[in-house]
């Protein structure tokens, strides 16, 4: 009977053994950090994570995704060392800390094909709110304005209400869309369209062919360079978040995520980056 | 050979089923087509055997396809012997209870229609955390297996269905017992059913994106053992597709070698199968 | 007992258990499913969810019927257009076809059933979109979803309707043919009758498959919350709602979706229930 009982528990030991290993920590830096959150970061925290193995041997990092909401709950949780949020702390989460990593500026996009080379704030907002329904009202060619928008929640979007003081609610969109490239992919496939997304993204899809062109804002350009310069008026940091950074993994590895030697990720990434001051 | 009589509805069943065949034949060029023009340049031998860089716009999938293909073990491993006992129950034994048999065919016909991404959340839940086995190919790999098995199990049920009700009774007539009938009667006879099943099966996994990315997890390094996260082709071409900008062509890539690998994977599914045949002709 | 009565007692024991597991498997998912929409459902009540009304979570409002519209009738639009194609082409394989060419044909269906949606959804976003925008914009619509969805589905339909014809026992076949019959007369005597249960199966793994389908439909069907009233006019369905919203919901948001899959599961319960209605007892 006992030797019976006894298999699972060893069994069972084999499972939690690799768990308990992580909650050791020894010096020099080893040791597992899990880092999840959003899948607009993941890409570049990955790239990070690659080069903080390469300098530490003993360390893995693993990232996974699942989108900034998930950042926030798994630090609150526990469950990782280290979140991902690709945008402001909210006021209910001011207990977690954040650290900017980069940043990444919001554009206005159109169809390359599409005359106007400038809209209005006004402008904007009138069609975001349904007011303004043919490109011949805001001086283009005749034709129905496609709005495209982005879903509730993503911080895209809240940035994007915010600027504009516009609610998700009135606004009056016909397609609406989850991440970056599929808003480029469907703004390039509709001649009458409109739409945001992140300038980094933009402006290579354009550099490389994508029929797609950027609107400036406040007569400002939507460029990487502007948004690094602190000019341009729509932005947000992509965040790195924890509970607590007295681990000295944790605190190297977002030592290291701020630091010079990853600038080259960031732009690489089509991000902005961020230099501490 | 059939007899022909050219009655009306002969020529429109003809013609419009050869219609319908031509169709998916144009489909087929048309999506492999797109996928050749965008992603075959992108492809060789160094793009199989090393690792990603950029996130995977450069460098190749090698972790990838290790960890892909060890998804598809623990999948299959797990999802075969449970369909095959539950489609064996099913179309053997449940006369005597049809309530019962009736219940679980409705249960897979219900688990077949639930959404991947509530697998996905599911399997977070259960396997990783509840289970504790982590992010991790095993978590994933159980996953896959709870959305392929009603797949697996209604294609074997109507295969061993399909054998004539005379194999069971001339076993019956020679005194064999109803376990041996099975073992070695109906299960060799069910093989090519099995192999439509697996075929069908391992296509939904090899597909399956969703169900991943919150199970098996976004991590592309070389997996180390089943407990490693590892990031499995669809789930790479997602990412490559949706959020990584100038990942198109690495994507178009990846979808490739997907298919390659599924081609793969049915040829030789039929090959054993006709070997199997052939040897069961032989001792005939 | 005897030995061999025995044993076959310990074998049936073993398939009943698997049986077991498989469909308890289902009711985990349920219970999973309950606990994770509980909070939002004790707060608001079921009614909340499903009168008509506005779908905006962070201002309180959660109907959900506008996208279980979206999703029963892009489903439909799908299965109209994949049920005949994909029946026509088993037939096409087994009755007209060299047997040489419909094992191709079959073997080019394996791979298209294993093409990830996402590459279906990216194909359908890049090709199709733009085609039906030229008709009518804005292209992404419930017309463009049950296009690709019903490509999507397609190659099951299409292997497991022939597995059913194949699995015809020949003799029928052979008898009716024997009388005179020409094709369609074989069919309909013979190949249907005996096929049928398994057709209507293949039919309601496609309707499964289209309903659950997630990753290609927030590609191609404009993920807006309303109503159609026209095949032109962009829809969300319940499982885009769960994969657009998911990443950034907190709180009784996140659990609102979940009641979004409870609801799905719940459609395809009743979608089920009555196909085994109609479905014949297997003889």
């Amino acid at each position: 009977m006992r030797t019976r009982l006894l298999t699972p528990f060893t069994l069972l030991l084999f499972l939690i053994l690799p768990h308990l290993s992580l909650a050791v920590e020894s010096s020099p830096l080893s040791g597992k950090l899990v880092i999840t959150g959003s899948s607009t970061v993941a890409p570049l925290v990955l790239e990070v994570g690659k080069r903080f193995e390469k300098a530490h041997p003993g360390v893995r990092v693993d990232v996974q995704t699942g989108g900034s909401s998930r950042g926030v709950a798994d630090v609150r949780q526990n469950l990782a060392d280290i979140g991902m949020v690709s945008r402001a702390l909210n006021p209910d989460e001011q207990e977690l800390k954040a650290f900017p990593i980069a940043l990444d500026g919001i554009s206005i996009i159109l169809h390359k094909n599409n005359p106007l080379v400038s809209l209005s704030e006004e402008q904007i907002v009138g069609i975001y709110r349904g007011q303004i329904k043919n490109w011949k009202d805001v001086g283009g060619k005749d034709g129905p304005i496609t709005v495209v928008n982005k879903a509730e929640g993503r911080s895209t979007l809240e940035l994007f209400e915010k600027y504009f003081k516009i609610k998700n609610s009135e606004i009056k969109s016909q397609v609406i869309i989850g991440d970056n490239e599929q808003g480029i992919k469907t703004i390039a496939g509709n001649p009458g369209s409109i739409g945001y997304v992140s300038i980094g993204t933009a402006e290579f899809a354009a550099g490389n062919g994508v029929p797609i062109k950027l609107l400036p804002l406040q007569g400002i350009s939507a460029t990487v360079e502007e948004v690094k310069a602190g000019k341009y008026p729509l932005s947000r940091p992509l965040n790195l978040v924890t509970k607590d950074n007295s681990k000295a993994l944790a605190r190297s590895f977002l030592d290291f995520a701020q630091s010079a030697g990853v600038e080259d990720l960031v732009k690489e990434q089509y991000f902005v980056t961020f230099s501490k001051k | 050979m059939l007899r022909r009589t050219s009655s009306l509805q002969e020529s429109l069943l003809r013609s419009s089923s050869w219609a319908a065949a031509a169709f998916v034949f144009g489909i087929f060029i048309l999506i492999i087509g797109s996928m050749l023009w965008h992603g075959a340049g992108l492809l060789s031998w160094e793009f199989l055997t090393s690792e990603p860089l950029q996130s995977g716009r450069r460098g190749g999938i090698a972790p990838i396809l290790v960890s892909t293909i060890l998804i598809l073990l623990v999948c299959m491993v797990t999802a075969v012997p449970l369909g095959l006992g539950t489609a064996l129950l099913l179309s053997e034994y449940s006369s005597s209870k049809p309530s019962f048999g009736n219940f679980v065919r409705w249960c897979l016909d219900l688990l077949a229609g639930i959404p991947s991404i509530v697998f996905g959340l599911f399997g977070n839940a259960f396997f990783c955390k509840v289970l504790g086995l982590g992010f991790s190919i095993l978590s994933g790999g159980l996953t896959l297996a709870c959305m392929v098995l009603p797949i697996l199990i209604r294609a074997l049920e109507e295969g061993l269905r399909a054998i004539p009700q005379d194999y069971r009774r001339a076993a019956a007539s020679l005194g064999l017992p109803r376990h041996a009938t099975l073992w070695s009667i109906l299960l060799p006879a069910a093989v090519p059913a099995l192999m439509v099943g697996l075929i069908l099966g391992l296509g939904r996994a090899i597909a399956e994106t969703a169900a991943l990315i919150f199970t098996s997890g976004y991590v592309d390094r070389m997996p180390e053992s089943l407990m490693d996260s590892g990031r499995s082709l669809s789930v790479h071409i997602y990412d490559l597709s949706m959020n990584v900008s100038g990942g198109d062509k690495s994507a178009y890539a990846s979808s490739l070698v997907l298919v390659a690998l599924l081609f793969i994977i049915n040829i030789s599914a039929s090959m054993l199968a006709d070997r199997h045949l052939k040897s069961r002709l032989d001792l005939l | 007992m005897s030995p061999s009565l025995k044993s076959e007692a310990r074998w049936i024991l073993v398939l009943r258990s698997s049986a077991v597991c498989s469909a308890l498997l289902l009711l985990l998912i349920l219970a999973f499913l309950c606990k994770e929409s509980w909070p939002v459902l004790r707060e608001k009540g079921l009614s909340a969810f499903i009168y008509p009304g506005a779908w905006s979570p962070r201002e309180g409002e959660y109907s959900l019927l506008a996208m279980l519209m979206g999703t029963l009738s892009v489903t439909a639009g799908a299965l109209l257009i994949a049920t005949p194609l994909g029946l026509l082409t088993a037939l096409c394989c087994n009755y007209y076809m060299p047997p040489r060419l419909a094992s191709y044909l079959k073997r080019m269906l394996e791979i298209l059933s294993g093409i990830p949606s996402v590459v279906y959804g990216f194909w359908g976003l890049t090709e199709i979109v733009p085609l039906v925008n030229r008709i009518h914009p804005p292209g992404a619509s419930l017309l463009t979803g049950s296009i690709v969805l019903a490509i999507m589905v397609l190659p099951t339909l299409a292997l497991m309707a022939d597995a059913s014809i194949v699995s015809v026992p020949t003799q029928a076949v052979k008898g009716a043919a024997a009388l005179g019959l020409d094709t369609w007369g074989v069919f309909r005597s013979a190949v249907w009758p005996a096929a049928r249960p398994g057709l209507m199966g293949a039919v309601l793994l496609a309707t499964g498959r289209a309903l659950g389908e997630t990753m290609a439909v927030i590609m191609i069907c404009g993920n807006i919350v309303q109503v159609p009233t026209s095949i032109f006019d962009p829809v969300r369905t319940l499982t885009a709602n769960i994969a657009l919203e998911m990443a950034y919901a907190m709180n009784f948001h996140r659990s609102a979706l979940f009641v979004s899959g409870l609801l799905l599961a719940f459609c395809i319960a009743i979608i089920v229930s009555l196909a085994s209605l109609v479905r014949p007892r297997h003889a």
